[in-house]
């Protein structure tokens, strides 16, 4: 520090302050968790996300079995005992959509790990290798890319099976092509820079240049596309389960249960709100966090 | 510029036949039997005589590459015939792509009139109710399915609307295609309007938020401009200034996510088009791809592809044609 901004000590503003602290000893995630902090709407994400996490950890001891059917109520409005109705078949909606939630939270989680690691692995081989390699997985990743997402889907669920295991192969098998692009950007870039050639010359080896190096210097946006993966991989289930080709009968979805009781809305719209609601509220709140993710992190172009 | 549109047609085959392929290896490693299936399917438990004659009718005893060849072939020429309703491709494709591209069409009549007024509104005032609605409408439509949204539509003018008695225009009969009165092709006469309505601002919705949230980024870039402070200080109207000097700037942005959004709305409407049980190209692909209805799937998904591989195309052209530094570079991206 000159004499100079020393001897201008008192009149700095705020700003420089912060940036003077911010200086000294916190690391990269502690920065970023203050900025992220500062976000209304990524801690209003982050609070929904918290308490989706809680339901589904805790609700399922708080509210009845939900494969246990009443043999008197059927198609009943909210009331203290079923606060979310009753539907057609007797079965509390509450329930239902507790363990729908559950399930949704599941899915989406472990789809989004297994995407990462495809997409980290594929992209940063293409990445590092170039030449031939990258050609290669590029073009195949660019085609994967032309084909329509939904007959993707249809494709691997229809080699796949139906049911829980082949919803999370199928989401994670269509969505690593965007996280593959993303690390392979990041490799192609950090390749060429000098921390990589003077690992190089020390004799590195390349595999731990690649995970030990460059891997996390590049790992920024994929943390985001994590987070932002979670919520499209739980509308994607939500959706495949509507259309009646993901989570089947007695597994608990809410995009099954709406898809089950169409026909029920007229009369029940409670049917329609409170599943529908739940799926929402379990998008918005990891797309949130990605959006306050993206920008504590500063990343761009994810 | 030629070489630059015949560059992209050529890597559009290319996509297309890769596209071909990878379908034709996971479809092909199904388990089940197609000959079967075409017999009668599982439940009818078809004689053995009778699988033999159908396999031997479509060559299905031929080697994996003779039967990829002659996939091709028939795919191009769209000469199959469904394995399931015995009904040529090419009816198929006749039926359903139309209604798709003019779903596909109103729905971006929509995000245009819609996302770009919006977009306009809440740059121009910053921070009022308009901008605030149409960032949390932003918020909302990125995380609420279709599916859900497309019935919650359906409730208040199927159920709400008559029970309540409003006029007669909220009173929407719920599904359907309706009476196919179609003026030029395009322009649904009142009693078609009704039915197309629901399924396209469904369709519509979620890409009208985010043309809104678009358009108000470019335009609030573009305001800063030098040439929009230069036409500010000769004296322009506002408004002129706005339409002349800026939204040109803006909008090609928002172009480019309409012509690339277009392609994706023609085949990937399946929520929509399920809910509103509107026979377009994406819930027919969805159909024939859960029962193994190999000749129909890879037909319509080729007609998908070649669609959005063209809106994509047009879009690329269009953008080299108005801006004359990508000419100049050859169309490098």
């Amino acid at each position: 520090m000159t004499i100079d901004s020393m001897s201008l000590g008192t009149d700095l503003p705020d700003a420089d302050a912060t940036l003077a602290q911010a200086g000294v000893g916190r690391s990269l995630a502690q920065d970023a968790w203050r900025r992220f902090r500062r976000n209304r709407l990524a801690m209003v994400g982050l609070g929904i996300v918290v308490f989706l996490i809680l339901v589904a950890v805790i609700g399922p001891f708080l509210v009845q079995d939900p494969t246990s059917y009443s043999k008197r109520v059927f198609l009943e409005p909210p009331t203290n005992q079923h606060p979310f109705g009753v539907d057609r078949r007797g079965g509390d909606v509450l329930a239902n959509v507790v363990h729908g939630i559950r399930l949704s939270l599941f899915i989406g989680l472990l789809a989004t790990i297994l995407e990462t690691v495809i997409g980290v692995v594929v992209g940063a081989v293409a990445g590092w290798f170039g030449r031939w390699t990258d050609a290669f997985i590029m073009r195949f990743v660019d085609i994967m890319l032309g084909i329509p997402y939904i007959l993707l889907a249809y494709a691997f669920i229809t080699v796949l099976g139906k049911g829980v295991a082949a919803v999370v192969l199928t989401l994670a098998l269509t969505a690593w092509l965007q996280t593959a692009r993303t690390v392979r950007a990041g490799f192609l870039q950090a390749r060429e820079l000098e921390y990589v050639e003077a690992a190089r010359a020390l004799g590195v080896p390349s595999r731990r240049i690649m995970w030990r190096h460059i891997l996390p210097n590049v790992f920024q946006p994929v943390v985001v596309l994590i987070a932002v993966g979670v919520g499209s991989a739980i509308l994607a289930e939500a959706a495949l389960s509507f259309l009646g080709v993901g989570v089947q009968f007695p597994d608990p979805s809410l995009g099954r249960m709406i898809a089950e009781f169409s026909s029920d809305f007229p009369r029940a719209p409670y049917l329609l709100v409170f599943p529908g609601a739940a799926i929402m509220l379990s998008v918005l709140g990891f797309l949130l966090v990605g959006d306050g993710l993206r920008d504590a992190l500063d990343v761009k172009d994810v | 510029m030629t070489t630059f549109i015949v560059r992209r047609l050529v890597s559009l085959l290319l996509t297309l036949l890769g596209g071909f392929t990878v379908l034709f290896i996971l479809f092909f490693a199904l388990p089940g039997d197609p000959a079967e299936l075409m017999a009668g399917g599982g439940n009818k438990n078809p004689s053995p005589a009778v699988v033999a004659a159908i396999r031997e009718k479509f060559h299905l005893n031929d080697s994996v590459a003779e039967q990829y060849v002659r996939r091709l072939g028939e795919t191009v020429t769209l000469s199959g015939t469904s394995y399931q309703t015995k009904e040529p491709v090419r009816d198929v494709v006749a039926e359903r792509l139309p209604n798709s591209l003019r779903l596909a069409v109103w729905a971006i009549a929509i995000e245009i009139t819609v996302g770009v007024g919006f977009g306009v509104l809440s740059a121009r005032r910053r921070n009022s109710f308009a901008d605030y609605a149409s960032t949390l409408s932003a918020v909302v439509m990125s995380a609420i399915p279709v599916f859900v949204l497309a019935y919650l539509l359906k409730q208040v003018t199927g159920v709400y609307a008559f029970q309540h008695n409003w006029p007669d225009a909220l009173r929407l009969p719920p599904i359907g295609i309706g009476p196919k009165e179609w003026y030029l092709g395009f322009i649904p006469s009142l009693e078609q309007l009704k039915y197309l309505i629901q399924p396209a601002i469904i369709l519509a919705s979620v890409s009208t938020a985010i043309v809104a949230r678009l358009t108000r980024t470019t335009v609030l870039e573009a305001s800063t401009m030098d040439h929009v402070r230069t036409a500010r200080s000769k004296g322009l109207r506002d408004g002129e200034v706005t339409r002349r000097h800026i939204l040109r700037n803006a909008l090609i942005p928002v172009v480019t996510f309409l012509g690339i959004d277009f392609g994706t709305l023609v085949g990937f409407a399946v929520l929509t088009e399920t809910v509103f049980d509107w026979p377009g190209l994406g819930s027919k692909v969805a159909r024939a791809a859960s029962t193994g209805d190999l000749p129909v799937v890879l037909a319509l998904s080729m007609v998908v592809m070649l669609v959005y591989g063209l809106a994509n195309l047009i879009v690329d052209v269009s953008y080299a044609w108005l801006d004359p530094r990508i000419r100049r570079n050859g169309g490098a991206r």
